[in-house]
C-alpha cells in the first residue's frame, strides 16, 4: 500500500481516529506523518475562533487569561448573561449586552477591529438620525462638488435640501 | 424545487464555473450577520421562542410587498433533514457547519437557483448569504443588500448608530458582513510561493482558511480568502479591498501558471498526465489524494493540456466525492476502504469522455 499523501513511498504509519464512533483509518509513509505531526494538519483541532475570542475577552475583563477571579459581576439586566458568561463563550447575550458591557467591549472592538466606530449601512427603518447624519453628509460633499464644478443650480438645490435635512435633524426626526 | 432536490443533486449554480475568471476564483460569496432588536441572541433562546423567532422572520421573508427584492426563498426547519442531508448541504456551501451539528430549531431558506440562502438561529438570527461562480463580490453584495432591506420591511434589527449591526460574536459586529473567494492557487503552491502571499495577506486584514471554512485543511490547493475587519469600514470599502487583493493573486497565479509551462512543460504536462491517468484508472481513491488529482487536473484543463472535460464537472465532484453524497448514492453506511473504492468507480465512470489535448 501506497501513502495516502505523497502516493510515492510505501506506507508504513497506520492512524487510526474514531470520530462520532466512525473509524477512520489514514495510511501513509514515515516522511508524510512527520510532516502533519509537524504541521499539525489535518489530524488535531485546529483553533476554536470562539475560544480564542473568550481568551481575550478574559485578559481584558480580569487581566490575565482564563483567570476568573476579579470579574465586577455585572449582568445584562435585558438577557442575564453575565460578564463571566461572556468571557467564557465569546458570545454575548443580546444587543443590550453591548451597552451593558460597553466599558469592556469597546477596548475589545478596538482591538478586534482597530476601530470603535460603524461606518457602514444603516437600516431604513431603524437608522433613524444616524441615517439623517449620513445624509446630510453625502448632500455636503455632493454641494461641494458641485460649487466646485460651478453647477450653481444643483448647488442652490442641494443646500435647501441639506437646510430641510438639518431642520428635521435638530427637530429630532427620523427623516 | 423542494429541498430534497437540492441534497440529491450535486451541483448548484455557482459551480458552472461561468463567472468572470472563474477558472482560478471558483466561487466569491457575501455572508451578512444580522439580530433581531429586543430578542436574546440564539445560543440562549429555549426551543419555543427559537420556533418564535423562525416564524417571524419566515412571515418577513414571505411578505407580499417585499417580493421584488427577497425573491423566491423554501424554508426548510433543519430538524427534519437528517444528518446526511445536512452534510450535503455543508459540502455544496448551502449552509454552515454551524447548523449541521446544532440543527433543533434552526431553519434555513434556500433560493431555488442555490444562490442564496437565509439562515435562521445560526450564530446570528439571521445570516444572509449569496454565492456566485467566479470574481463577483459587488454583484453578490447586491443582491444580499437587497434581501437585507427587504427584510428590513417588517424586522426590526438589533443596531447602534456608533457599533451598527449587533452580532453575537464581536468579530462580526459593525456591518456584520464577510466576504469571500474561494481560489485555486495550484501554481503558486508547486512554485513554493504560498507562505509569503499568506502572509502578506493576514498584514492586509484578511483570513486565510481552508475549502470549508473555519478549522478545515486545504484540500487540492483551494483556498478561502475573506475579510476579518468588520467595523470601522463601509460595505464597499471591504468589498473593494478584497476584489483588489484577489485580482493581485490572481495575477500572481497566473504568472506562476505561465512560468511553470514555460520553463517546466514537460514536468507540468506529466504531472498533469499522470494525475488524469490515476482518476481514470485507479480502483481505490483516498479523499486526499482525489482532491490533490483534481487539482492538477484542473489547472490541466486551464493550460489546455486535457480537453473535454468541463470545469464545472471538476466543482460538482468535490462535492459528490465526498462521504456524504456517496454514502447518499449508494443508499448505505460504507466504511473507508468502500468509500474509497466507490469514489474511484465515480470518478472513473464521469471521465470516460475525457482526453489528453496532443
Amino acid at each position: 500500500m501506497f501513502c495516502e499523501k505523497c502516493n510515492q513511498r510505501p506506507a508504513t504509519v497506520h492512524i487510526a481516529e474514531i470520530i462520532n464512533g466512525q473509524k477512520q483509518e489514514t495510511h501513509l509513509c514515515e516522511i508524510c506523518a512527520k510532516e502533519i505531526k509537524i504541521h499539525g494538519f489535518g489530524f488535531f483541532p485546529q483553533m476554536n475562533l470562539n475560544k480564542f475570542m473568550a481568551g481575550l475577552l478574559n485578559g481584558d475583563f480580569n487581566g490575565s487569561s482564563y483567570n476568573q477571579t476579579g470579574a465586577t459581576g455585572k449582568v445584562c439586566e435585558k438577557c442575564g448573561v453575565s460578564e463571566e458568561q461572556f468571557a467564557n463563550k465569546g458570545l454575548l447575550g443580546c444587543g443590550e449586552c453591548y451597552p451593558y458591557f460597553e466599558e469592556k467591549m469597546l477596548p475589545l472592538l478596538r482591538r478586534i477591529h482597530g476601530n470603535m466606530r460603524h461606518v457602514g449601512k444603516i437600516p431604513e427603518r431603524k437608522g433613524g438620525r444616524a441615517r439623517l447624519v449620513k445624509e446630510i453628509e453625502i448632500a455636503k460633499r455632493q454641494l461641494k462638488e458641485a460649487v466646485d464644478h460651478e453647477e450653481f443650480e444643483l448647488a442652490a438645490q442641494l443646500r435647501d435640501n441639506i437646510r430641510q435635512l438639518e431642520k428635521s435633524f435638530e427637530e429630532g426626526g427620523e427623516g | 424545487m423542494p429541498i430534497n432536490g437540492k441534497t440529491s443533486s450535486a451541483n448548484s449554480r455557482w459551480m458552472n464555473s461561468d463567472g468572470p475568471d472563474a477558472g482560478i476564483v471558483i466561487s466569491s460569496r457575501i455572508r451578512i450577520a444580522r439580530n433581531l432588536a429586543g430578542v436574546p441572541f440564539p445560543h440562549l433562546l429555549e426551543p419555543e421562542k427559537s420556533m418564535e423567532v423562525i416564524n417571524e422572520i419566515k412571515k418577513a421573508l414571505e411578505n407580499k410587498e417585499a417580493a421584488d427584492l427577497i425573491g423566491n426563498m423554501e424554508l426548510t426547519l433543519m430538524n427534519d433533514l437528517s444528518l446526511l442531508e445536512r452534510q450535503i448541504l455543508v459540502d455544496k456551501h448551502l449552509i454552515s457547519l454551524e447548523l449541521l451539528n446544532n440543527f433543533q430549531s434552526r431553519a434555513a431558506a434556500i433560493r431555488d437557483d442555490e444562490a442564496v440562502t437565509v439562515m435562521i438561529n445560526e450564530e446570528d438570527h439571521l445570516r444572509i448569504q449569496c454565492l456566485f461562480s467566479g470574481l463577483r463580490l459587488k454583484e453578490a453584495w447586491a443582491v444580499v443588500n437587497n434581501i437585507d432591506d427587504g427584510l428590513e420591511r417588517t424586522l426590526d434589527y438589533a443596531f447602534s448608530e456608533k457599533l451598527g449591526y449587533l452580532t453575537s460574536c464581536p468579530t462580526n459586529t459593525g456591518t456584520g458582513l464577510r466576504a469571500s473567494v474561494m481560489l485555486h492557487l495550484t501554481g503558486l503552491k508547486i512554485t513554493n510561493q504560498l507562505g509569503g502571499v499568506f502572509n502578506a495577506i493576514s498584514k492586509l486584514g484578511l483570513t486565510v482558511r481552508g475549502l470549508y471554512g473555519e478549522g478545515t485543511e486545504a484540500l487540492g490547493d483551494l483556498f478561502q480568502i475573506s475579510n476579518q475587519i468588520t467595523l470601522g469600514q463601509s460595505e464597499d470599502e471591504i468589498i473593494n479591498n478584497l476584489i483588489s487583493i484577489t485580482k493581485q493573486l490572481l495575477a500572481q497565479e497566473q504568472e506562476s501558471r505561465q512560468v511553470l509551462y514555460r520553463e517546466r512543460r514537460e514536468v507540468i504536462e506529466d504531472r498533469v498526465c499522470r494525475a488524469y491517468g490515476i482518476l481514470k484508472c485507479a480502483r481505490i481513491l483516498a479523499m486526499e489524494e482525489t482532491m490533490r488529482m483534481l487539482s492538477d487536473l484542473r489547472l490541466g484543463i486551464e493550460l489546455k493540456i486535457i480537453s473535454g472535460i468541463q470545469e464545472k464537472l471538476i466543482n460538482e465532484l468535490i462535492v459528490k466525492i465526498r462521504p456524504a453524497f456517496l454514502i447518499k448514492t449508494a443508499g448505505q453506511d460504507m466504511s473507508k476502504r468502500k468509500l474509497d473504492i466507490a469514489r474511484a468507480g465515480l470518478i472513473r465512470k464521469e471521465f470516460e469522455n475525457g482526453h489528453i489535448g496532443h
